[in-house]
């Protein structure tokens, strides 16, 4: 069996060729080693921290848990695929203004993260925000200022809807 | 493949094996094949007339909290709602539970107080073990060369049960010590299994009998008395030891504590199946 291995993902809707991973490789080194996508954050590596969150086929994953060359033939969400390129989503947006953002290492596996929570769960509740996020750990803002900016999604989304 | 060879990796939902891949604890020298998304071992079944589920080997833990399988096995919900997070849950399967077989597994002391079995796939066809004997002990299981775990099946019961487990916060922790507690109405049996307080999961018997024999089985309420006797009982079942999470002496009285807890909130059911041990 050779080391380099070839396949194909899907990534933000585009077709993107992997040719010099090797077999076991996560997907968050091939994001952001082998494709240049580097919003995906590595710092545990373990699942513990959510700061590589991406979603895949619907579905918040951490992307250093999921072996790169078992997405292929999946639909991979990053950071950078969540908005129109140079416009924030509404998420990130709000995380400007709400200033739940001050190191920034944490905030693209947050904005995964707040986005999935608000597609599955449109007017959360402070618990239920802090139960869903709980996989995604932020050493500078104390989560306040995170929690303010879901609701203030969720708030907006709200009344345009209506 | 995996009759014919011997370095093939079988994947579930990665959250076990790929820590081990990232720290470089380990590195697949053959195939890996990625079971995760084949629809057989991603169904489940609920058969009406056996009173059985079956869940496949792939079944994430974020399966397992929905409603349609969370009202048959409530304990089963409650224990996929305190393995890591949203991230984690979405990928973490019932199978790989099952394979890892940590001691701290949260799904194994659920399938163990269920007696639930195991079935275990090869070329030369299936077999099905009881899950008490297909957990070995630390990360050991009965799975031999050229095997697949491919499904669970459990028995639905009539009564209460749940699950809760010690850890040093509400989210993202490895058990320091667990407890299911069931009530099987229509045999009249109490069954509890221990995670974490032995090389592999445990059942208590002598406290299973004690309160077997003590309880009001029809509001499932027990004098305090034997409560405390079959909380007694059941830290006497455990063999913790002592490790970097927590100490023997701790493990061996919080199961104590949780067995009671538990046993105690079957006389008085709160909140929907799932909702926070």
């Amino acid at each position: 069996m050779s080391e380099a291995e070839i396949y194909r993902l899907h990534v933000n809707g585009e077709r993107r060729d992997v040719t010099d991973s090797w077999v076991g490789e996560s997907l968050l080194d091939v994001l952001r080693d082998r494709l240049g996508l580097v919003g995906a954050k590595g710092a545990c590596e373990q699942g513990e921290c959510g700061s590589c969150s991406v979603i895949v086929d619907d579905e918040l994953v951490c992307s250093c848990l999921v072996m790169a060359a078992s997405a292929v033939g999946q639909r991979i969400v990053t950071v950078e695929g969540i908005a129109a390129p140079g416009t924030p989503s509404d998420v990130q947006q709000a995380f400007v203004d709400a200033g739940a953002v001050q190191c920034g290492f944490c905030t693209p596996g947050l904005i995964m993260a707040v986005h999935d929570l608000l597609d599955r769960t449109p007017a959360p509740t402070d618990t239920e925000i802090r139960e869903e996020l709980a996989g995604n750990v932020c050493r500078c803002t104390g989560y306040g200022r995170i929690i303010d900016a879901v609701q203030r999604v969720a708030v907006a989304r709200t009344e345009r809807a209506s | 493949m995996l009759a014919e060879r011997d370095d093939v990796t079988l994947l579930a939902g990665g959250t076990d094996a790929m820590v081990e891949i990232n720290d470089g604890h380990r590195r697949p020298q053959g195939p890996v094949v990625a079971v995760n998304r084949i629809p057989d071992l991603r169904s489940w079944r609920h058969d009406r007339a056996a009173g059985t589920l079956t869940i496949g080997a792939c079944v994430t833990y974020t399966e397992l909290m929905d409603p349609a399988i969370a009202t048959l096995v409530p304990a089963l919900a409650e224990a996929s709602r305190t393995v890591g997070s949203p991230q984690i849950r979405n990928a973490g399967t019932l199978g790989g539970n099952l394979g890892t077989c940590s001691p701290a597994g949260d799904g194994l002391p659920v399938l163990a107080a269920l007696d639930a079995t195991v079935t275990l796939a090869s070329r030369s066809g299936t077999r099905t073990m009881p899950v008490t004997e297909f957990m070995v002990g630390v990360k050991r299981t009965a799975i031999e060369p050229g095997e697949l775990i491919t499904e669970v099946t459990l028995p639905v019961v009539d009564g209460w049960q749940g699950y809760a487990k010690v850890g040093v916060r509400n989210a993202m922790v490895i058990a320091i010590a667990s407890t299911c507690v069931v009530f099987d109405r229509a045999a009249q049996t109490v069954r509890v299994a221990l995670g974490s307080v032995g090389p592999t999961i445990l059942r208590c018997p002598d406290a299973e009998a004690h309160l077997a024999s003590h309880v009001d089985w029809n509001t499932m309420s027990a004098a305090a008395d034997d409560l405390d006797r079959f909380g007694t009982l059941v830290s006497d079942a455990s063999r913790p030891i002592t490790d970097h999470r927590s100490s023997a002496e701790y493990r061996r009285h919080a199961v104590g504590v949780l067995a009671r807890r538990l046993a105690q909130r079957a006389a008085t059911p709160a909140g929907p199946p799932g909702a926070p041990a």
